[in-house]
């Protein structure tokens, strides 16, 4: 009995073991297959089809995450109103109260954003 | 298919708070005269603890109680809030955080701690642990022109998502034994199924002791809270030496005592050493400290250890004990914060505790005051600290604990130091530094309701102790 309750998950085990087997061969397998005839301009990081540059590790202003916050407010209200509008006519109207608060609750956020400036680049 | 609503009574407290919150927060570009927020957050507390009252015994289907229990820790964390909203407004005007976003936080927080004190919900509890815990780490970096306020919150913070993984994978351990994250059903399974020598229960306690440890600060999982307690805005600190720590224990008590109730063996195995290490430790680290918030951090830290000997005996008396000994702790803490606040001053931090030199002498009633609320951490009658600390200790004695009794005597003794320096200092050395009060209506009577509260309750602890008995379901 406590053998077979381990083995139901065997399959997802095998599973695991085959994605990290062929993602390793994947990177690997290039690497002695692959014909090699490099130059210079091979060997340049590419960058568009242009020259490079500069180094791509420079600071970005703080406004980018600013942004990045705030897509999370419409990222997690996407999620959420989904599976709510997938399955809205089994849940009812205890659910639909449920989510107009929920959207209440987003919206004070994103008026926060809006008042303290969050959407004004300069 | 169109089923009835529920009835919502049981949250209206939290929702109170959320809405008045939001508002706050919203109004605050509109609003100049920023003592308004002032107003409205205190007549929020008033509000919310008249609908407290009016909604105890109500319940949200299976999963949120508004019962005695939570009835009584609710009132601990408006007391809690309370305090801190009028010893705010003239240190927030010193420090330039006395606006809408600051009242409002304070008020999600305490709407998060309620939601701990309600659930029956282990995943509702790691809601409302969350809706705390973030609030609070914002308000701890609030001065983020400080280093050392960013230091504390970015500790706190990462601490504190690490503390949280630690409680979410005890409740998959949980849920993985009894099928259920309701507190009642998996009382009801560990009742009947005898799971008691299961390793991964005894796992799962473990994980549940370190997510509380972490939350009120029991050593070895307090390494976060000097910093913290030093860097935030000293009124913050005041807020969430108090608040964050009575939720933890609120949460502690129905997980421990009600889910986990049949599992008493276990989980005292992990509590006992701990709350040995947290007295010792917090205590003997106190002693070496020269700035009077770091003080207090350690002393909080030996606090939250004498408050656990409830937990540990694992009665209603005990519990009853602990509830008690946090709402004193309350009062007297804040108090002793309300006077670190009272010194301070533009270009004066008056934390180092040499600035409470011969205070006596310059301002002998707020010297008289820390002395009382000082007194009252050490545990010295007539003040409430030492009601407080008595029934605790006899609880946990009555339980079947004397040797960790007489090893919390031991390290109060050792605790009363730090303190008594203080008091040495303000009373026995002539004054050095020229000390002005920052001394506002609101401050005043922050001090007022303390010093009444740390007072009465010790020379006269019935009916706390009636309240704190009958909201554990005890007869009086």
């Amino acid at each position: 009995m406590q053998i077979s309750v381990s083995l139901q998950y065997l399959p997802i085990l095998l599973v695991a073991g085959i994605v990290f087997i062929i993602g390793v061969a994947m990177v690997t397998i290039n690497k002695f297959l692959s014909v090699k005839r490099p130059y210079p301009e091979k060997r340049v990081a590419y960058e568009c089809g242009l020259p490079p540059t500069g180094q791509p590790r420079h600071r970005f202003s703080i406004k980018f995450y600013a942004i990045a916050i705030l897509f999370v407010v419409f990222d997690v209200e996407a999620v959420f109103l989904y599976p709510w509008a997938v399955t809205f006519d089994q849940i009812g109207l205890f659910a639909y109260v449920e989510m107009v608060i929920f959207i209440i609750l987003l919206l004070v956020a994103y008026f926060y954003a809006w008042i303290r400036g969050a959407f004004q680049w300069e | 298919m169109w089923s009835s609503l529920p009835s919502f009574v049981a949250v209206y407290p939290e929702t109170i708070l959320v809405v008045v919150a939001s508002a706050l927060v919203l109004l605050d570009r509109v609003v100049k005269f920023k003592d308004v927020f002032t107003w409205i957050t205190l007549a929020t507390v008033a509000v919310t603890l008249g609908v407290v009252y009016w909604t105890v015994g109500t319940s949200f289907a299976f999963s949120y109680a508004a019962d005695s229990y939570a009835l009584f820790f609710k009132t601990i964390f408006l007391l809690v809030l309370l305090l801190a909203t009028l010893i705010s407004p003239g240190y927030g005007r010193v420090v330039g955080i006395h606006f809408g976003e600051y009242y409002g936080l304070m008020m999600y927080a305490v709407a998060g701690m309620m939601i701990m004190a309600s659930a029956k919900d282990l995943v509702l509890l790691y809601l409302g642990l969350e809706v705390m815990s973030l609030s609070v780490y914002v308000l701890a970096g609030l001065l983020y022109s400080d280093m050392r306020s960013l230091e504390g919150a970015m500790k706190y913070f990462l601490l504190g998502s690490f503390a949280s993984a630690f409680l979410l994978l005890a409740i998959t351990y949980i849920y993985g034994l009894t099928s259920s994250i309701n507190m009642e059903a998996i009382a009801n399974y560990l009742g009947t199924h005898g799971l008691l020598a299961n390793k991964a229960l005894l796992f799962s306690l473990a994980l549940f002791a370190i997510a509380f440890g972490f939350k009120v600060a029991l050593v070895p999982f307090h390494m976060w809270a000097p910093d913290v307690y030093e860097g935030a805005p000293t009124s913050v600190t005041a807020f969430m030496s108090v608040g964050p720590k009575a939720a933890g224990f609120a949460a502690m008590g129905r997980v421990f005592l009600l889910a986990l109730g049949t599992a008493k063996v276990g989980w005292t195995h992990f509590l006992i050493p701990l709350a040995v290490v947290t007295f010792f430790v917090g205590a003997s680290l106190a002693v070496v400290q020269t700035n009077i918030k770091r003080m207090l951090a350690y002393s909080s830290v030996a606090h939250a250890g004498y408050a656990v000997l409830g937990i540990i005996a694992g009665t209603k008396e005990g519990m009853s004990a602990t509830m008690m000994y946090l709402f004193i702790y309350a009062l007297m803490n804040i108090g002793a914060f309300g006077i670190i606040i009272l010194l301070r001053q533009k270009d004066f931090l008056g934390e180092s505790i040499y600035d409470f030199q011969g205070l006596s002498k310059t301002h002998p009633v707020a010297a008289l005051l820390m002395l009382v609320f000082l007194f009252s951490l050490a545990g010295i009658p007539p003040t409430a600290g030492f009601v407080g600390k008595f029934y605790v200790f006899r609880s946990a004695f009555e339980a079947g604990h004397p040797l960790l009794v007489i090893a919390a005597v031991l390290a109060s003794c050792i605790a009363a130091y730090p303190y008594l320096r203080v008091v040495m200092l303000m009373y026995m050395r002539p004054p050095e530094k020229e000390v002005t009060l920052n001394l506002t209506g609101y401050l005043f009577t922050s001090l007022a309701i303390s010093l009444t509260g740390v007072l009465l309750f010790g020379v006269w602890p019935e009916p706390l102790i009636h309240f704190a008995r009958l909201c554990c379901g005890l007869a009086p």
